[in-house]
């Protein structure tokens, strides 16, 4: 044995950080970061004339320009200004609503019980994306609406996780022991039962953060969400699709979206390990 | 079981009743004025036009009036007139039907051969090279924008190498085969004319790679699970004993163990399939009930916005239906009892 692995500082990884977790989380403190600061380092404004329409990728646009001349590697970095913040709003109510609904189906259930699942197992019964389109289109075309239309679309989701998390958890010897000293039920919920339900959820909603990414984009790409001059990833990729034959005009906001999705899936597995060992 | 499943058989016809409530309600508490889009924005001050317009769609009754009228008239297979193709929807709907449905299992092949191939190869590799770069292409076409695969697809296959034909289903200059079947690759063999088929199944080719790339993630997957499962068993060593090659285990031993569990998860992608259809075909500029269902809501054509969304809703709740049942018939273990129902 060497001096040098004697006297080196061991540094132990800890397991659930494999070359997966790694990567999502450089990616998405990538996107984090740009989304905080894109303003001031893109080379060019991403609704200002950078160069002739269409070019090709050359030196002064790293990834082409689109069919208004626009350079398309600064408006894919844009594009996470529509996206993340979409994203981050449209989870948080989802799961919000569902967790609050969910937990009163499990806890209460009897009537209150039945109407919400009922209500979750319609909900579910539509292919996601179609329901999205029926509702944006209903509410009107627009980011904030589609936004409105995904989380009608993914709540349920998260209350049956939540409902099947309390039925669980309501069984345990500590939730009996607090019932017997004395605890009213609002205690017993929220003392007792709700601490323990919240790690499927998180790691599901860390899953599902990129399935938004891309359902957002999918409705912006089919021209429900975001309105032209923005620079957003879907309504990018619908552009390049009317000139398919031009790759670069989709590449950007194409490869914007896959490494999100990637990341967050890579993150969610990491966090499934760190917060239910069992689950290995 | 059997009460599972009579449970199931009973709810079905309840939540059909909840997808149409939820998709006539939608199209009525909406922001945007249908009568606009019937009658366009310079008409709107003619009164007369308004009224007429609104009388043949029986947009001046009220809501509950409104929903016996749908709902009666569904059960006559009646969806509406559409704003757009002034045709009844589910005329529309009908004539799209093969266009998807042939796309759709193209898919699903597409995604049955390359899903079980790289589950078999990530099995017998496990945990090496192999094994991870399988894990990782399924992992891609799952998480990859289908509109974004299929334009790299057309920009590979049909601008660059210009092996394959762009979007569409036919050449537009070659006619449609007799209708029999609706699917133009075996219209057209039925009707013995081989460059028809061969320019039909061309055009076929990339969307269905586009879309079946989006589930051969969930077939791998399940294909390697299962497959792990069956070479740790005895029967597996004593095969191996008795001196088996690698191949004939995996193949004869294995992977037919893990047939039946592939054969209920495809069952699974095919509400996938269903979903993704709609992207694809708008990207391929398929003339199915996906790309129908896009103009539609592009342009707030409300009765074939609401027509599409419950014959999607029915398909969607019927494949799973199919799918839970199968799985049930296959592996009796798979006891639905309380706690992964609902």
């Amino acid at each position: 044995m060497s001096i040098t692995s004697l006297s080196a500082p061991r540094f132990h990884r800890p397991e659930w950080a494999t070359a997966p977790v790694i990567l999502g989380a450089v990616i998405a403190l990538f996107w984090v970061v740009t989304l905080l600061t894109v303003h001031w380092w893109t080379p060019y404004d991403p609704t200002m004339l950078a160069g002739m329409r269409f070019s090709p990728p050359t030196w002064e646009n790293w990834l082409g320009t689109d069919a208004l001349g626009r350079d398309v590697f600064s408006r894919s970095l844009y594009g996470v200004r529509q996206s993340l913040p979409i994203a981050i709003a449209v989870i948080g109510c989802a799961v919000l609503i569902g967790a609050v609904l969910g937990a009163l189906a499990g806890y209460l259930g009897g009537l209150v019980d039945e109407i919400i699942m009922r209500a979750v197992d319609v909900t579910l019964s539509f292919p996601p994306i179609l329901l999205a389109m029926a509702v944006t289109a209903s509410l009107g075309p627009g980011l904030r609406n589609a936004a409105i239309a995904m989380v009608i679309v993914w709540w349920p989701i998260y209350a049956r996780l939540m409902r099947a998390q309390v039925l669980a958890i309501r069984e345990r010897e500590h939730v009996e022991a607090a019932v017997a000293s004395g605890a009213g039920p609002a205690r017993v919920l929220f003392k007792h039962i709700l601490p323990l339900c919240w790690s499927p959820i998180i790691v599901n909603a860390t899953m599902d953060f990129g399935q938004i990414v891309l359902l957002a984009a999918s409705l912006s790409f089919i021209g429900l969400g975001a309105v032209p001059p923005t620079p957003e990833w879907g309504q990018m990729i619908s552009e390049g699709a009317l000139h398919f034959y031009r790759w670069w005009i989709a590449a950007g906001p194409g490869l914007a979206i896959l490494s999100i999705v990637l990341a967050f899936n890579f993150l969610g597995d990491g966090l499934r390990d760190i917060l239910d060992p069992r689950s290995k | 079981m059997i009460g599972y499943v009579a449970k199931r058989l009973i709810t079905m016809p309840l939540l059909l009743l909840g997808v149409i409530t939820v998709a006539f309600l939608l199209s009525h508490f909406t922001n945007a004025d249908p009568l606009t889009s019937i009658v366009g924005e310079r008409q709107m001050g003619n009164q007369a036009v308004v009224q007429a317009a609104k009388e043949r769609w029986g947009l001046d009754r009220s809501l509950p009036e409104q929903y016996l009228i749908y709902l009666k008239n569904l059960l006559t297979g009646d969806f509406g007139v559409s704003f757009r193709t002034k045709q009844p929807v589910s005329q529309d709907l009908l004539a799209r039907l093969p266009a998807t449905l042939e796309l759709v299992i193209a898919a699903m092949l597409v995604g049955a051969v390359t899903g079980v191939t790289l589950g078999v190869m990530a099995a017998n590799f496990r945990d090496r090279l192999t094994d991870h770069f399988a894990r990782l292409f399924a992992l891609v076409g799952s998480s990859i924008p289908v509109f974004w695969s299929g334009l790299i697809l057309l920009y590979i296959f049909s601008v660059s190498l210009g092996w394959l034909p762009g979007p569409g289903r036919l050449n537009p200059r070659i006619e449609a085969p007799p209708f029999v079947t609706g699917f133009y690759t075996v219209d057209s063999l039925i009707a013995g004319d081989w460059s028809k088929f061969v320019d039909a199944a061309t055009h076929l080719i990339l969307p269905a790679l586009a879309l079946g790339w989006t589930v051969t993630g969930i077939v791998s997957r399940m294909v390697r699970g299962s497959m792990l499962d069956v070479l740790q068993q005895d029967f597996i060593t004593a095969a191996r004993a008795k001196g088996a090659s690698r191949m004939r285990i995996l193949l004869n031993h294995a992977l037919r163990n893990a047939f039946l569990p592939t054969l209920t998860i495809l069952g699974f992608s095919f509400a996938y399939l269903i979903t993704g259809a709609i992207l694809t075909e708008t990207i391929f500029s398929w003339p199915g009930i996906g790309s129908y269902a896009v103009a539609a809501a592009r342009g707030l054509d409300h009765p074939a916005i609401i027509g599409v969304t419950i014959v999607g809703g029915a398909a969607f709740l019927l494949a799973n239906l199919a799918t839970d049942l199968a799985y049930l018939a296959v592996d009796p273990r798979v006891r639905l009892g309380g706690q992964s129902e609902r």
